[in-house]
């Protein structure tokens, strides 16, 4: 099946391309579809596909050797994976699996190398993607490494208890990272961590401290 | 107490610009678009994995929680 050029057009990679340049770009490029939870890369595999998102969701994210979960992005229709892998050779540095029915636009390695080559426009436009991933992953490292974030969501946990009767307020991971000045990403990290930890459950919309004295000790190392 | 049978996502109508990607990543398809706005369609009891939440790139659907202290 081929891709349509209006969707090849909204791709940043792409963007600034005339018709027959869209065209050439148009004869590399593959569909495949992937269902809910089926992996569409495996961290450390050689890297042989860039993709972009057509429609649907893909999560890339990265397994520690505990086998505990850290999302490094969510790719959403007109946005691209695996740049990092196909553009340096080596393998695959995240794995990347579909939220839901998803179907991906795919180039081979080679392809894109020849389109790099040929068209400075789209090695321009890649750096441009490259530049914004670069600092997508500064601030990601940032929070993950030097700020005790896990500190700062037990203080807004303690702040925000209620007395269950279901009249206190109510928090979004959303509305949590935005107050310790996070990632919605990181939150979602600390409070797995914080639920492994026994030190809350999560019961579908209700959070609840199990040891508030924990959240205080945690709270205090991080001040 | 809560009902817990009664919760599900919150959908603030005026930010749902009706792209669908949290209908395509719920895994109870528990949601649908109708006339551009998602709504629960109430199939499937929510399991608040929110990643309905995650994926809405304007933030109109949400999953929040209510942070209570368990009393021993």
């Amino acid at each position: 099946m081929t891709v349509e050029l209006e969707f090849l057009n909204l791709i940043p990679h792409f963007a600034g391309l005339g018709p027959a340049e869209l065209e050439s770009v148009q004869k590399l490029i593959f569909e495949k579809t992937a269902g809910r939870g089926e992996m569409v890369l495996l961290e450390g595999e050689p890297s042989e596909h860039l993709y972009f998102v057509s429609s649907g969701v893909v999560k890339e994210f990265k397994t520690s050797a505990e086998g505990k979960e850290q999302i490094l992005s969510i790719v959403r229709p007109g946005e691209s994976f695996n740049d990092v892998a196909v553009l340096d050779g080596k393998p695959n540095a995240a794995s990347a699996r579909a939220m839901g029915q998803v179907t991906l636009c795919g180039i081979a390695k080679p392809d894109m190398a020849a389109l790099l080559r040929q068209h400075p426009r789209i090695a321009l436009n890649v750096v441009g993607v490259l530049a914004g991933r670069v600092r997508h992953f500064i601030s990601l490292v940032e929070d993950l490494s030097f700020r005790r974030v896990t500190g700062r969501v037990a203080r807004i946990l303690l702040e925000h208890a209620g007395d269950g009767a279901g009249g206190g307020p109510r928090l979004t991971q959303q509305e949590m990272a935005a107050m310790a000045g996070t990632a919605r990403e990181v939150v979602g990290r600390s409070l797995k961590a914080l639920e492994e930890e026994g030190v809350i459950r999560l019961e579908r919309h209700r959070l609840v401290i199990l040891d508030q004295e924990a959240l205080r000790d945690l709270m205090e190392a991080s001040s | 107490m809560m009902n817990m049978e009664l919760e599900n996502p919150v959908i603030d109508p005026g930010k749902c610009d009706g792209c669908g990607l949290c209908v395509s990543v719920c895994h109870l398809d528990g949601l649908a678009v109708i006339e551009g706005i998602v709504v629960i369609t109430g199939r499937a009891e929510c399991d608040w994995c929110a990643d309905c939440e995650m994926v809405c790139p304007n933030e109109a659907i949400t999953c929040p929680f209510e942070i209570v202290i368990l009393k021993h």
